[in-house]
């Protein structure tokens, strides 16, 4: 399977902070690797420095040129980055994702609006595709946002924490549509659910200043206390509750 | 005879000073407004003044003065603030009073008669020169333009700059440009509506359009609209009562403003008792 992504000793600091260091890593066509990790762990760190948003102080991160730049990677953020009170409506947030294939650039062809309406569609949008930001709940801003990401078709999708705002009744559907979309894309989700994580990924990285990679979906207990990170572990059940494991004992 | 001819540059100099001030207008402000550069605007606006009065003391045109220190300023605080270098609205205040002061220094040092303070501080139509009016006219054109040509893309970065920075590596490319266009039409428009007036001119035509809508494009045609209004009926009440244009204008809009609100209001309240009066009435037969 041709790699998109190659991570080769890489490191990367905020002024003096080193947040990820020495990382080896690939991403595959294909893939769909959970990220998971405690807070301040450099997850949302690996992601900026996949889209270009962060510059690598040591080490190499290189694309696969044949199929993918820094540049044409779909990015859902964690959270809303844009002023949600702005004049802009559903459709032409949806479509500024196309800029991923234009750059700089006038007008949006009408199978580009073609394409976004089908987008708005799938994403049970429709009704409100002319509404602005502010008319919208925190699930629907999501789907906009994961609209943005996919419709310049990516090679390679990034989540950053999508379950955050999805709603209840979209949940199930949003994991459906990223099981769809990885028949297209690879995928690499950042996420603290990890109930969630384990029954959708292919695969999954633990990434706290350093990265393990684990080739299986399956996350043991063992694996989660060599890692050496606190692991937040959410259940479904009667009554919500939350495990916090704190690693003490390091691994290495 | 003397007086046709004061009345027919005036209703010239008036109807075109107009159209160009409220398409200049038009454009920037709602890109301003929207962007939230409202007190950064009013910076630009108030450090240009120290370019006027510069211009004055070295004998240049005060308006190009005005430019460069208007151009400079805002590059500097756009600057900073990526840097975050600085609390960007401190910078601001800090540059808004400096401007200022600068001015007032070199007008009371520049030796002779002193220049029509007045004028540039609410703006007079007086003092506006077929040059002010060209220059307003080249803007224009040079704005619709640009704003034609990367509506997209000024689109796109002002609501997230983030997110286009990961598709794109001309966003601090595109900001610089923006925000010196910026400068440039405040300072243009500073010799219709003066320098303390200048930002409402800016900002009021914006804000009766998203009364009515929240699409970018149909923001700019209305405020482009209300702008012709307010400075249109501007002129013509500061011809009839002798009192600075620039205050007129700024009187006008805000009425417009207040007219524009109420209306959409009782639109809305008369809507909804509508559907809710029907329900009782069609039971009852």
């Amino acid at each position: 399977m041709a790699y998109l992504i190659e991570m080769k000793s890489l490191s990367a600091s905020y002024e003096n902070n080193v947040v990820l260091q020495n990382i080896d890593f690939r991403v595959n066509e294909n893939d769909f690797i959970g990220v998971i990790g405690p807070n301040g762990g450099g997850k949302t760190t690996l992601l900026k420095v996949i889209l270009g948003l962060i510059r690598p102080s040591a080490g190499s991160i290189v694309f696969n040129s044949d199929l993918i730049s820094a540049n044409t990677i779909g990015y859902l953020p964690q959270i809303s980055t844009g002023d949600n009170n702005y004049p802009v409506t559903v459709t032409d947030v949806i479509l500024s994702g196309m800029m991923i294939r234009k750059k700089i650039i006038t007008r949006m062809s009408a199978s580009d609006k073609k394409r976004a309406a089908e987008v708005i569609d799938e994403l049970g949008l429709a009704a409100m595709a002319h509404s602005s930001l502010n008319e919208l709940s925190g699930g629907q801003l999501q789907r906009v946002f994961l609209g943005r990401a996919i419709i310049g078709n990516p090679m390679l999708l990034l989540l950053d924490e999508p379950g955050n705002f999805v709603d209840s009744t979209f949940e199930n559907d949003f994991y459906e549509k990223l099981k769809d979309l990885n028949k297209r894309m690879a995928i690499l989700m950042v996420s603290h659910d990890i109930g969630m994580i384990s029954s959708h990924v292919k695969s999954y990285a633990c990434v706290n200043r350093n990265l393990r990679y684990h080739p299986s979906s399956e996350i043991s207990n063992e694996q989660l206390l060599a890692y050496g990170c606190p692991i937040q572990l959410i259940t479904h059940g009667e009554v919500p509750h939350t495990v916090l494991r704190s690693h003490s004992l390091d691994g290495r | 005879m003397e007086g046709n001819i004061l009345q027919y540059e005036f209703i010239v100099k008036g109807l075109l000073g107009a159209v160009f001030a409220s398409i200049t207008a038009g454009l920037v402000g709602t890109y301003i407004v929207s962007r939230r550069m409202v007190f950064l605007s009013g910076g630009i606006t108030h450090a240009s003044f120290g370019g006027i009065g510069i211009g004055y003391f070295l004998g240049i045109n005060p308006v190009l003065g005005a430019a460069i220190f208007g151009i400079l300023s805002a590059l500097g605080v756009e600057y900073l603030s990526v840097r975050q270098k600085i609390r960007e609205d401190s910078a601001i205040g800090i540059l808004w009073a400096f401007g200022m002061a600068t001015g007032i220094i070199f007008i009371y040092l520049t030796p002779g008669y002193a220049p029509n303070l007045m004028g540039y501080l609410f703006g007079s139509i007086l003092t506006v020169t077929y040059a002010d009016i060209i220059a307003l006219g080249i803007m224009s054109v040079l704005l619709t333009f640009y704003f034609a040509a990367f509506y997209r893309t000024i689109l796109y970065i002002s609501y997230d700059e983030t997110f286009a920075r990961t598709y794109s590596s001309y966003v601090d490319t595109f900001k610089y440009i923006t925000t010196s266009l910026v400068a440039l039409t405040i300072v243009l428009n500073i010799r219709m509506a003066g320098v303390v007036l200048v930002l409402s001119l800016l900002t009021i035509p914006p804000n009766i359009a998203m009364i009515l809508t929240r699409v970018y494009s149909k923001i700019i045609i209305l405020s482009i609209l209300a702008g012709f209004i307010g400075t249109a009926a501007g002129y013509v009440i500061s011809y009839f009562l002798g009192v600075p244009v620039g205050a007129t204008i700024i009187f006008t809009l805000v009425i417009l403003w207040v007219m524009v609100k109420l209306l959409n209001y009782l639109m809305r309240y008369f809507k909804r008792p509508d559907t809710n009066h029907q329900s009782p009435i069609t039971s009852h037969q």
